[in-house]
C-alpha cells in the first residue's frame, strides 16, 4: 500500500518534490521579463494606435518609407521587408544554435552564434540607414515634413511614435547583439562545456527571439497599415 | 544519457520542424507585404479597411509560431503556458478599449469643436508636397531644420 503512494505523489505537478513548471529557474525569469517586456511595447503600440485613431488625418506610410539605399526613392516597403527578413533569418540561426546547445555541439553553437550576432548587426546597420535618411528628410522628434495622406497639415505625433517605438525595439536589438557576443565569448572560453549545458543559450535565445517577435508587430503597425 | 538513437530522431524531427516554421513565416510574410502592395492600388475606404484586417490576423498569426515553435513555449508544461499567456489576454482589453477611446474622442472632438475640425481639414499647397516627393541624398536638409 505504502509503495502506491510514493508512486502517485510525484505524478501531481503541485504536490511538491519537483517544478511545476520544468524549466529552470533562470529560463523561467526570462520568461517572466519578456511577459513585462511585452506590456511595455504594448503599451508604446496601444498609446500609437490611440492617437491614430483619434486624429483626423495620418500620413501614408508608403509615401513616407520608399527609399532604398542606392536605389533611390519610390520603392514603399521594399527596405522593410530586407530588414524583415534579415530578423527572421538571424532568429533561425538562433533557434539552431539552441538546437546546437541541446547536443553539446559547441562548434554548431559558434557557428550560428556568429551568424544571428551579423544578422543583428545588419539589421541595425538598416535601422541606422534609415534613421539617418529619414532625418535627412527632417524628420526627427519633433519635426514632422511629411502631409497626410489626405494632403492636409500633419501631428509631430506620427514621427514622435515613430523614433520612439523603432528606437526603443532598435535598443532591444543592440542588447540582444551584445547579449549574443558575451554568449558566444563564453562559448569560445567552454564556459558551457564546464557546466555541462547550454542553457544560457537558450535564455539569450528566448530574448532574441522575443526581439523578432515585437519587429513583427513594429513591421506591421508602422509599415503596411 | 542512454538513448543516444531515440535523441537523433528527435533531432532530425526538431531541424526539420524548424526550417518548416521558417518557411511558414516567410509565405505569410510575403502574402502580407503582396497585401500591402494591392492595398496602395485601391481606393474603397472598406476594402482598405478589411485588408488591414486580414494583414492583422496573419500578423498575430505569425507571433504564435515565433513563440510556439522558436521560443518553444508549445513544448513546454501546460502550467507554464498558462502562466504567460493569461497575463497577456489583458491585451485584448487593452487594445479594444483603447481604441474605441481615440475614435471615441475624435468624433466628439469633430462633433464640438468645429475650429479644430477645420483646421484639420485645411490642405497645404501642392509645392511643398512636391519638394518633398523629388527629395532625394542630394536635396538640402540643413535650411530646413533651421526653420523649425
Amino acid at each position: 500500500m505504502s509503495t502506491v503512494t510514493t508512486a502517485a505523489v510525484p505524478t501531481k505537478l503541485w504536490n511538491g518534490g519537483k517544478s511545476p513548471f520544468n524549466v529552470e529557474y533562470g529560463k523561467l525569469m526570462m520568461w517572466y521579463f519578456l511577459m513585462s517586456d511585452a506590456f511595455t511595447f504594448g503599451a508604446f503600440l496601444i498609446s500609437y494606435g490611440t492617437i491614430r485613431f483619434s486624429s483626423n488625418g495620418w500620413p501614408d506610410p508608403n509615401e513616407v518609407f520608399q527609399s532604398f539605399p542606392g536605389l533611390g526613392s519610390g520603392l514603399p516597403l521594399m527596405f522593410v521587408s530586407l530588414m524583415t527578413f534579415i530578423l527572421i533569418i538571424s532568429s533561425v540561426t538562433m533557434v539552431l544554435a539552441v538546437h546546437a546547445g541541446h547536443n553539446m555541439d559547441k562548434k554548431g553553437v559558434v557557428k550560428n552564434l556568429v551568424l544571428t550576432i551579423i544578422g543583428g548587426a545588419a539589421f541595425l546597420g538598416c535601422q541606422a540607414w534609415e534613421w539617418s535618411h529619414l532625418h535627412h528628410e527632417g524628420a526627427w522628434w519633433g519635426m514632422n515634413p511629411f502631409l497626410n495622406a489626405d494632403g492636409t497639415q500633419s501631428s509631430t505625433n506620427f514621427t514622435n511614435y515613430f523614433f520612439t517605438i523603432t528606437g526603443f525595439h532598435g535598443f532591444h536589438v543592440l542588447s540582444g547583439v551584445v547579449i549574443n557576443i558575451v554568449m558566444l565569448v563564453m562559448t569560445l572560453m567552454d564556459k558551457f562545456e564546464e557546466r555541462g549545458h547550454y542553457l544560457m543559450i537558450e535564455k539569450a535565445g528566448l530574448y532574441w527571439h522575443f526581439v523578432d517577435l515585437v519587429w513583427v508587430f513594429v513591421f506591421t503597425c508602422f509599415y503596411l497599415i | 544519457m542512454a538513448h543516444t538513437a531515440e535523441q537523433h530522431q528527435d533531432n532530425g524531427a526538431a531541424v526539420k520542424e524548424i526550417w518548416k516554421v521558417t518557411l511558414f513565416l516567410t509565405v505569410l510574410t510575403i502574402i502580407e507585404l503582396a497585401l500591402g502592395f494591392w492595398m496602395m492600388k485601391i481606393d474603397s475606404k472598406s476594402t482598405v479597411f478589411a485588408i488591414k484586417g486580414v494583414i492583422v490576423i496573419l500578423m498575430i498569426w505569425k507571433a504564435f509560431y515565433i513563440v510556439a515553435y522558436f521560443m518553444h513555449l508549445k513544448h513546454e508544461f501546460k502550467s507554464l503556458i498558462m502562466t504567460i499567456v493569461m497575463p497577456l489576454l489583458l491585451f485584448v482589453w487593452f487594445i479594444g478599449a483603447f481604441l474605441y477611446e481615440g475614435d471615441s474622442y475624435k468624433n466628439l472632438r469633430n462633433t464640438y469643436d468645429p475650429y479644430k475640425k477645420a483646421q484639420t481639414e485645411i490642405k497645404v499647397e501642392k509645392e511643398h508636397e512636391g519638394a518633398h516627393g523629388k527629395h532625394e541624398e542630394h536635396a538640402p536638409a540643413e535650411p530646413k531644420k533651421a526653420v523649425e
